[in-house]
């Protein structure tokens, strides 16, 4: 019971999180400044941006609903912060798992862009209802390819639960080269996910001012930063577990380890394509998503079962 | 135009999207654009009429200050004008200093109007790229003229200050790295993807539309329409200098980018061409106090667009009326033209592409009467006292006012 | 011909290169010499003749007679452009323009400054 309470506040649950989050955005916000030949952010910017956000006063406008308002951050925070438990951290196995997780762990990820959605539509204000219905519009577009890759990843490892597939695939490495595209694919999804450049339509602020989140201040806007930032390390750590599964099979520490080293290679190329690209249009980014990056998922589950049927086991 | 089922959004006057107030109205059918109007006026300061409260002088000081980018196109059109009334022979090397300042704005203005458009469509490292290099510039003129922006480089009869050797091998090298910065700009914009999608195809204004509405600048060079005020009427020493217009037929936004690179090059051209044949001589042509009575029209082709310079003089220290028609008020009018049709995620790079200065275009019209649709011109004296009068209809107390302001006086 | 990333290169080259941004105020890169900054008054030069007061677009500079032959220099801070036309216009070159550009402060009443003979600066009040 004590161990349970353990997991879920301090690690890895909230305090880790919280924790890992801001470094997590400490990173991406220092190496972006660096590939464009600046200084970037001290290290401890993240903490004080939150601390200055609760600080702040709340201003609720006059139309807008107060309980989706107000319920809605949150219900995204507690979303990511729950799908961290079920990926393997510290080894094969995650704090909690069962067969299915994979399913748990993507739907709970999903939940924060409804958040956002449902928060930005209550905002009754023309730019928050304007960027809701483009952040709906998104999750259509890079949920199938996202699905897909991880799924395909799941049948040729013949278990639907994430501790599975890790230990599945830390016995025959081998196996992880198959996994390929769907890593480049699951890679650019992650972006759309996160709405970051080139896919950071929703939030364009100089079209919409700040797309959703408009109209949140103060301690609100803080939890949804945080959100953010749960949502970029359990994103990741989700990738990392699925396609990059080395070093599993360790000592925990030096598991952890290999895990910490992961998520930072996985942040960095974030970083790295965010600062390559220019922002798509809502129609250009549909374009992309169903002509592009949804046949090669499809192609990587094709390949998958084929490879499941082909050799032996 | 506006219809009433769609959904209304107002881009400004403060909007993120925006460097300078201004309001759009744009009704938006899900992401399309049906419809858009434009309202000018946040940035008006009074400038044409507080020009005739100062001598000649001083107003150069403060034309100078109508904006910040394009300062020296204000600064050297009025000064031109004033020294054509009074029929003052500007000294040759003036006339090529004058020219280095103007090229050296071009530059830093299109690299400031590249990191823009970048910021514009999410390309916050074109950004980022584009100002480091504008900065090169921008030491350059700080050690040229004593100042980053709104330069007081021109007086009344010449410039004030001279450029030394040394100086002038600092320019030289200066434009060595600016060229190379600039060569790898025109290679990223023609060949990064993401870029080329954003920027073709959106904001079309044809030939036609572009002679009818009267653009000016880069935006009417990118439609084919081969106008550039240095080379229709040239002024300081461009009729010596050597160089082409650069025009485009592309049409759309990403026609403008190319004629703003291109103009780029023919700019480090310019700046070469000026400090190797800059003759030596004098720098100022001592003025008169009093200009006589006279009136001119004065144009000069800023970053921008042309612009235009109208000084009236009656004999005395102070300027009768100084109007000022900048190249923003004749482009403004084809930006409804070319969001027609369009998505919302275009609105931004649209507006960013005519390179909107509202600082610039501010000024005073015409009248228009709200019932009936006459439009009348009325003395500056008849506008003021039409605003004591409402005031007072309106109950405003003038005596507090008063005693407020002489207060006010008192401490300044 | 046209491909997404064509800026990755840089990009990667750029991680390795000195930044170009300073991190003032720790750290300063001062401004090239002839930069216009705030003014300095040489009052044993001065002869009151004010033409500095008439040519001032705003109004920012104030001449005042304190004994015979002596003049001291009043300076609105907060009003100078820092044009330099004071200096132009001086008849003995009693003005001059250093480069100090760093004048803010938290006082508004600090902004006006009196330069005087013995050249040091009181502000007013």
């Amino acid at each position: 019971m004590l161990k349970a309470f353990f997991h879920i506040l301090i690690f890895p649950g909230l305090l880790f999180l919280f924790v890992f989050g801001f470094f997590a955005e400490y990173a991406d916000r220092k190496l972006y400044a660096r590939f464009q030949n600046r200084i970037g952010p001290p290290w401890f910017q993240p903490l004080a941006d939150f601390i200055k956000l609760i600080a702040k006063e709340e201003i609720i406008p006059e139309e807008a609903d107060v309980k989706f308002f107000k319920l809605m951050p949150v219900l995204a925070l507690a979303a990511s912060s729950v799908a961290i438990l079920y990926i393997p951290i510290w080894g094969e196995q995650a704090v909690f798992s069962f067969n299915g997780d994979v399913i748990v762990v993507l739907y709970l990820l999903t939940i924060p862009t409804f958040a956002y959605f449902l928060g930005g539509w209550y905002s009754r204000s023309v730019y928050s209802m304007i960027g809701a219905v483009r952040s709906l519009t998104q999750l259509f577009a890079y949920e199938v390819p996202l699905f897909l890759c991880i799924l395909a990843s799941a049948m040729l490892a013949d278990t639907w639960s994430l501790s599975g597939m890790v230990r599945f695939y830390s016995q025959h490495i081998g196996y992880w080269f198959c996994n390929i595209i769907g890593f480049g694919v699951a890679l650019i999804c992650l972006l759309g996910k996160l709405e970051k450049v080139p896919f950071d339509i929703p939030e364009a602020e100089t079209e919409i001012v700040a797309g959703s989140f408009t109209e949140y201040n103060g301690r609100l806007l803080a939890f949804i930063r945080m959100s953010f930032n749960i949502e970029t390390v359990a994103g990741a750590s989700l990738l990392a577990a699925v396609f990059l599964p080395f070093g599993l099979n360790l000592p925990p520490a030096a598991a952890f380890l290999c895990y910490l080293i992961q998520v930072f290679l996985i942040i960095a190329s974030i970083s790295f394509l965010r600062a390559l690209f220019a922002r798509l249009r809502l129609d250009q980014m549909i374009n992309l998503c169903w002509k592009y990056l949804a046949p090669l998922a499809f192609l990587q589950v094709l390949f998958n079962l084929t490879l499941k049927v082909v050799l032996p086991r | 135009m506006h219809e009433s089922g769609d959904v209304k959004i107002p881009i400004g006057p403060q909007h993120p999207a925006l460097k300078e107030p201004e309001s759009f109205l744009i009704s938006l059918r899900g992401e399309k654009i049906t419809a858009s109007s434009v309202r000018l006026g946040y940035n008006h300061r009074g400038i044409e009429k507080a020009c005739e409260e100062r001598t000649y002088t001083q107003g150069l000081y403060l034309i100078e200050r109508i904006c910040g980018i394009c300062s020296h196109s204000h600064s050297t059109c009025f000064v031109q004008a004033v020294e054509e009334i009074a029929g003052l022979e500007v000294p040759a090397r003036a006339k090529y200093i004058r020219t280095l300042i103007a090229e050296l704005e071009r530059m830093h203005s299109h690299l400031l109007w590249l990191g823009v458009a970048g910021h514009e469509i999410g390309f916050d490292t074109l950004l980022m790229y584009t100002w480091r290099d504008r900065e090169v510039v921008m030491d350059l003129l700080a050690a040229l003229t004593g100042n980053r922006v709104n330069y007081g480089i021109n007086t009344i009869g010449g410039v004030r200050r001279d450029i030394s050797s040394k100086q002038k091998e600092e320019i030289l090298r200066a434009m060595d790295i600016l060229e190379d910065r600039t060569k790898y700009y025109i290679d990223l914009a023609k060949g990064e993807a993401t870029l080329i999608k954003r920027l073709q195809g959106v904001g079309i204004l044809s030939h036609e539309d572009a002679k009818k509405l009267d653009a000016v600048g880069p935006t009417a060079r990118a439609s084919g329409i081969e106008r550039d005020v240095r080379k229709d009427d040239p002024y300081a020493a461009y009729a010596e200098l050597d160089f082409k217009v650069v025009s485009v037929n592309n049409c759309d936004v990403y026609g403008r980018t190319l004629v703003r690179l291109g103009e780029l090059m023919e700019s480090f051209n310019l700046a070469r061409q000026v400090v190797r044949k800059i003759p030596e001589g004098p720098i100022l042509a001592k003025p008169p106090r009093k200009i006589p009575a006279g009136e001119v029209v004065s144009r000069y082709e800023a970053p921008r667009g042309e612009d235009l310079h109208y000084v009236r003089s009656n004999g005395t220290e102070k300027p009768d009326r100084v109007k000022v028609r900048a190249p923003t008020l004749a482009n403004i009018q084809s930006v409804s033209k070319m969001l027609e049709d369009r998505y919302l995620a275009d609105m931004p790079i649209v507006i960013a592409a005519i390179d909107p200065c509202f600082s610039c275009t501010d000024r005073l019209v015409a009248l228009r009467d709200a019932e009936s649709e006459k439009k009348n011109t009325v003395a500056w004296e008849t506008v003021r006292l039409k605003g004591i009068e409402w005031h007072k209809n309106r109950g405003t107390d003038f005596t507090s006012l008063n005693k407020k302001l002489t207060r006010l006086f008192q401490h300044a | 011909m046209s491909r997404p990333g064509k800026i990755a290169r840089l990009l990667m080259q750029s991680i390795f290169k000195k930044p170009a941004t300073l991190n003032y105020p720790a750290q300063k890169s001062g401004m090239p010499e002839g930069f216009r900054g705030k003014l300095k008054f040489n009052a044993l030069m001065c002869i009151g003749c004010k033409m500095c007061m008439r040519d001032c677009p705003s109004g920012a500079i104030e001449i005042r007679k304190i004994g015979e032959k002596q003049f001291e220099a009043e300076i609105n801070l907060a009003k100078c452009i820092y044009c330099g036309q004071c200096v132009d216009s001086c008849l003995k070159k009693a003005l001059e323009i250093t480069a100090e550009f760093e004048l803010a402060k938290l006082d508004p009443a600090q902004l006006k400054v009196i330069l005087n003979a013995g050249n040091t600066e009181n502000p007013k009040g």
